[in-house]
């Protein structure tokens, strides 16, 4: 079986409402970025899912290594001074 | 990190119920028991709109036409959204499609019957869509993410379908003599290959095991079943329809998963079909989309 | 005679888009599981659904209009042949992709220019219905015109189908856009729309896509086809056997 043509993958990324942010909901193929606009409008918002997409080629998203979570993400653990909770406030102080 | 030790890893993240990426470590076996039953459940979802698709350029009325277009189509987006999440694994849609096409790889057996009166339309949603949503549920919860995010999108879909096909039954079961008969044949013909959807019985079951401890699969394909039975007799009851009685014929079974099923060969066939059909229409859009020239603009936002 | 005398104009009027809708749904119907690539087939779907539920509040409104307790299930379905007023383009077999493609995109053209204009019907309810569409046919006509540049400057294969696709369809394009009695007492009650207002933007969406596409357009051929009027070709009475089957097999059942 060929695989010569298979049109390239894309990741679709919609916007349910205005306000929102644009969230990861699948992916697609198509064989351009017209048609990935397309074909995401037709596969992922039948039923009013959303207000705007974005697509992009699988194969351009840049993505973090599982391996490297420690590295990337347990640094930012101990930052605890970064978070409102960390400081206590007296009752009386208001608005703060 | 030894194999050993990774396996032990991975398998203290499944049990803390966590979920696990595509690019997390995953044992081979893990992999591909997944690439199976995602692919063989994306085929099943294509392969599905056949049967039903059967119908549509017959519809008794406009408005059942248009349910029936966007029930199908939505079989189809159920298959589009189950490969995607195949794909994370690592395979190619395309070369998932060659094992479809090629026969080496399965689909639900239930598509390999025919649908030769509008009651199976109804009997499909009713029936078929129903032991689909007992079986898909437990797998919104699935350990691995991309398939228990497309089970989620999928679940939500397909309780139209159920009901659409109910509601099919109850007009045709309040209707004229010749309807009525045409949904209690309709019942008949599918009841035993619904019930076989939950596949094997548990001594039988060869993946049954490690796909639960695995948590891709939460509950036993008997008590799947049993729960399918219970719900659905009262409503064959509401119905006024009468549900065969006996048990299940596991030859049947084999035999039509091995190929010999009444349809088995007019599936492949169309699905072969319009792959080849459209080899040059795929081949033009790739020759379109090389073509050096000015970038269309398209709106983000 | 033609089949046009038994209906009062407006609601002759009225059928002819609403058949025209129906039958190219019917049509789309037919590809669904068939489509070259998954989510083709979920365009084409689409496609179908839109043209269907055009199709639907036409033919509940022609009803309405008629007076004789008619709705949209007794016009689909109990009309013959010779009553349907739909152009001959729609219900031209689906052929390969091209062809479809290549029907749907010179529909889609001609559905725009229409559906604008219709918008300012002076039948309220015709203009409701055409807004709502216009907006529908606007996105088909973004997905054939892209599909019509993609093949017909794709590969030489593409190319050769579609050009071809698009030769045997023109000869039912000359109807579209050409006025005959019923068009004028319409345009004069300003119910329906200019045709040849309409006959000049199509031509322009044609060309321009057509330019893109690196495609030749087609000259016209003397031969017109009158589907609009009730004569068909052969394609059209099977295409209705079927879709009327088996509700003429029941009468009176409800479904």
């Amino acid at each position: 079986m060929t695989t010569a043509n298979d049109w390239p993958l894309y990741e679709v990324f919609i916007r349910a409402r205005g306000g929102l942010d644009h969230k990861h909901v699948g992916s697609l193929h198509a064989a351009d970025a017209r048609m990935a606009l397309e074909h995401a409008r037709d596969v992922y918002t039948r039923r009013l899912e959303g207000i705007s997409i974005w697509v992009v080629k699988s194969s351009e998203i840049v993505a973090s290594d599982p391996a490297d979570a420690d590295a990337f993400f347990e640094p930012a653990r101990d930052k605890v001074y970064r978070h409102p909770t960390f400081y206590d406030i007296p009752d009386e102080v208001k608005t703060l | 990190m030894d194999i050993a030790a990774l396996e032990t890893r991975f398998q203290a993240r499944i049990d803390a119920d966590e979920r696990i990426e595509p690019k997390d470590w995953m044992p081979d076996a893990y992999r591909r028991a997944l690439i199976r039953q995602m692919s063989q459940h994306a085929h099943s979802e294509i392969v599905g709109m056949l049967p039903e698709g059967n119908w549509i350029t017959r519809a008794p009325s406009l408005e059942r036409k248009a349910i029936l277009i966007a029930k199908v189509q939505d079989e189809g987006g159920h298959g589009a959204y189950l490969y995607g999440a195949t794909e994370t694994l690592g395979v190619t849609r395309e070369a998932l499609i060659g094992e479809l096409l090629t026969g080496a790889a399965k689909y639900s057996s239930i598509f390999n019957y025919p649908t030769p009166t509008w009651a199976d339309v109804g009997a499909i949603g009713w029936l078929v869509d129903g032991a689909a949503i007992m079986n898909q549920i437990p797998l919104c919860r699935c350990s691995y993410g991309p398939y228990a995010r497309a089970m989620v999108r999928i679940c939500k879909e397909e309780s139209f379908h159920q009901r659409q096909g109910f509601d099919i039954m109850l007009t045709l079961a309040r209707g004229t003599d010749a309807q009525r008969r045409m949904a209690q044949e309709s019942l008949d013909r599918w009841w035993w290959p619904a019930l076989m959807m939950f596949g094997p019985p548990d001594a039988d079951s060869k993946h049954s095991a490690q796909s639960m401890r695995w948590k891709v699969k939460r509950f036993s394909n008997d008590e799947l079943r049993r729960r399918f039975i219970e719900f659905t007799v009262p409503q064959a009851e509401f119905l006024g329809l009468v549900v065969p009685q006996g048990t299940i014929d596991w030859s049947e079974f084999e035999s039509v998963l091995k190929g010999n099923g009444p349809c088995n060969r007019e599936r492949l066939e169309a699905r072969r079909r319009a792959h080849d059909a459209g080899r040059w229409v795929r081949e033009a859009a790739l020759a379109y989309a090389a073509k050096p020239r000015p970038v269309r603009q398209e709106a983000t936002g | 005679m033609s089949a046009l005398s038994e209906h009062e104009p407006h609601v002759a009027y009225v059928l002819r888009l609403a058949d025209s809708n129906l039958v190219l749904a019917q049509r789309l119907g037919e590809w669904v599981g068939h489509a070259p690539a998954l989510e083709e087939d979920l365009a084409l779907a689409n496609i179908a659904l839109d043209l269907l539920g055009q199709a639907r509040l036409l033919l509940t409104h022609a009803g309405v209009l008629e007076g004789k307790g008619r709705d949209e299930d007794a016009l689909a379905f109990l009309r013959e042949e010779r009553e349907f007023l739909n152009v001959a383009l729609v219900e031209q077999p689906n052929g390969d992709f091209g062809d479809t493609i290549a029907r749907q995109f010179l529909h889609d053209a001609w559905q725009v220019e229409l559906y604008g204009r219709l918008a300012a019907s002076r039948d309220a309810q015709l203009a409701a219905i055409a807004t709502k569409a216009l907006r529908e046919s606007t996105y088909h006509l973004r997905f054939s015109a892209g599909w019509m540049v993609r093949l017909g400057d794709g590969t030489d294969e593409s190319h050769r189908r579609v050009e071809e696709s698009l030769g045997r369809l023109w000869p039912c394009t000359l109807e579209l856009c050409e006025a005959d009695d019923l068009d004028r007492a319409m345009l004069a009650l300003g119910i329906g729309v200019d045709l040849a207002a309409v006959r000049a933007g199509w031509d322009r969406r044609v060309n321009d896509t057509l330019t893109e596409a690196t495609l030749t357009r087609p000259a016209d051929r003397p031969w017109r086809w009158f589907g609009k009027r009730g004569v068909h070709g052969e394609h059209l009475g099977r295409l209705l056997a079927e879709m009327q089957s088996l509700h003429r097999a029941h009468p009176g059942a409800q479904w």
